[in-house]
């Protein structure tokens, strides 16, 4: 049983090589992985991204309901469009899943999840919500893009009416706005400038085309790995998983604490753990010789054993990097070692983070 | 399909051998093999003068995707390695074949090239992958 998106066609006619991805029949690459991050580092590629799940959440109490589900607070958002970055725990505290939530009123939330959790995602929510007055709505009948990279918004917008073009002018980080048959919004995943389109199904295959004949890069799930490695963005399931704390996941700033009233899922567990202050956390490793730095791999640290949860070849900076999982006192700057292939080999402790806006930030 | 030249030796760990004639041998990965694994970004080769047999795990390609060990097809010695994979590891995934080999052995025993798999063999063994 295989899914596949409604661009499926185009990745073909487009040379992709097509691997299963979580039950879903996805491109890899179009060729080469290395130039697809390249086109997204210093141009403009695109991704389909039509298997991540959309759901809507409305209704009269859809506000109390998401500030109880997630772990930031939904109260911030106040002005139309602003969207916000989450963790979704359950009650011990491990992350269920990591989304974004879209904000349009306090009856009317847009959530995208992760398509390889969305059986458990709206279960869990399903479940949840029984005591309150709102409407869960998966929305499957659309496709979504991800354009990123210094040029994907110039580009975008030669394909925008006049009114959308109006609509996303100086439109802000993290916002989204439905316009016409678009949901246009400043998010992505790649640490570079750039949209996520929500577009209709009907519509989705000729967008595509559109945005290849202005010169927009397809690129595979590969480049979007090296891509969102190098701006140290968390992948579910690698990174992080329900038997992983928020605190060990690099993910403690979507944490809203105040105000103290707001029982959300986990909380009592997660101020545990806070307190005790004994979580391990998730830093940057770099390794500047040869070689690559992979998941599983072990680190070892005069403070104790730790895992590497990503790594790769960074094309950016043409070498390896990865996010570790360590104890908590190693520090920024501490020099570290991994077991590869049965040596072990010296890597520095970063922050976790390598490349924004094509630059190296560490 | 992958392209499978018929000239050349094959084992199924993906290796080709090129007969060079007075008992020389070159070796590198199929075009098959590249496609498995993606962008190669580093080439580690063997020593020249290392003796190496049949099986032994003489070389590393390692990709953006994964590690993967290149066998010695035959016994020998290792008397040259592909220097330009050093500073351009992409030959391996542009020209498989050519410009992408990894190293050359002198063999020590000519008949082991008769226990090697022949194109069709090959071809035979992807499509029981």
């Amino acid at each position: 049983m295989s899914n596949k998106t409604v661009l499926h066609a185009k990745h073909l006619e487009s040379g992709a090589k097509m691997v299963d991805f979580h039950g879903w029949e996805m491109p890899i690459n179009y060729g080469s992985q290395i130039e697809e991050h390249h086109a997204v580092r210093k141009a403009a590629g695109m991704f389909d991204v039509s298997h991540m799940t959309i759901v809507d959440v409305q209704g009269k109490d859809a506000k109390a309901f998401l500030r109880r589900l997630v772990t930031n607070d939904v109260a911030k958002l106040t002005v139309a469009g602003k969207a916000l970055y989450t963790g979704m725990l359950n009650e011990n505290a491990g992350v269920i899943d990591d989304l974004i939530i879209y904000f349009f009123d306090d009856n009317n939330y847009r959530l995208v999840v992760n398509s390889a959790t969305r059986e458990k995602d709206l279960a869990w929510m399903n479940k949840q919500a029984e005591n309150f007055e709102v409407t869960i709505t998966e929305r499957p009948e659309f496709g979504m893009i991800a354009i990123q990279g210094p040029q994907a918004k110039e580009k975008v917008a030669q394909l925008l009416t006049t009114e959308q073009q109006a609509a996303v002018a100086g439109m802000k980080p993290f916002f989204g706005v439905q316009v016409g048959d678009l949901f246009i919004a400043t998010t992505g995943y790649t640490g570079e400038e750039g949209y996520e389109v929500i577009v209709p199904e009907t519509l989705a295959a000729d967008f595509w085309q559109k945005l290849l004949d202005v010169g927009v890069k397809p690129c595979g799930l590969g480049a979007r790995d090296t891509l969102r490695l190098e701006a140290g963005m968390n992948l579910y399931g690698l990174d992080m998983d329900e038997s992983v704390s928020p605190l060990a996941a690099n993910m403690a700033w979507t944490i809203t604490w105040e105000p103290e009233d707001r029982q959300f899922i986990g909380r009592e567990v997660l101020a545990q753990q806070k307190a005790a202050g004994d979580q391990p956390k998730l830093v940057g490793l770099v390794l500047t010789e040869k070689g690559v730095l992979r998941s599983h791999q072990k680190v070892v640290t005069p403070e104790g054993d730790g895992e590497i949860t990503s790594g790769t070849f960074s094309p950016t900076l043409e070498h390896s990097i990865a996010l570790a999982r360590v104890p908590r006192s190693v520090k920024v700057g501490d020099t570290v070692e991994v077991e590869m292939r049965k040596k072990l080999v010296k890597v520095q402790v970063t922050k976790p983070c390598f490349v924004r806006n094509g630059k190296k930030v560490f | 399909m992958s392209n499978i030249p018929s000239e050349l030796k094959y084992a199924t760990s993906h290796e080709w051998v090129r007969n060079e004639g007075d008992g020389i041998v070159t070796v590198g990965i199929t075009e098959h093999a590249q496609d498995l694994l993606g962008d190669m970004v580093f080439v580690e080769l063997p020593e020249v003068g290392e003796t190496v047999s049949a099986g032994d795990d003489v070389a590393v390609a390692e990709s953006v995707k994964a590690a993967s060990d290149i066998y010695a097809p035959v016994s020998g010695e290792i008397i040259e390695v592909n220097e330009e994979l050093e500073d351009a590891p992409e030959l391996v995934n542009s020209d498989p074949f050519g410009d992408g080999w990894m190293f050359k052995i002198k063999l020590e025993d000519v008949s082991e090239l008769d226990s090697l798999l022949d194109a069709e063999g090959y071809e035979a063994s992807i499509d029981e992958d």
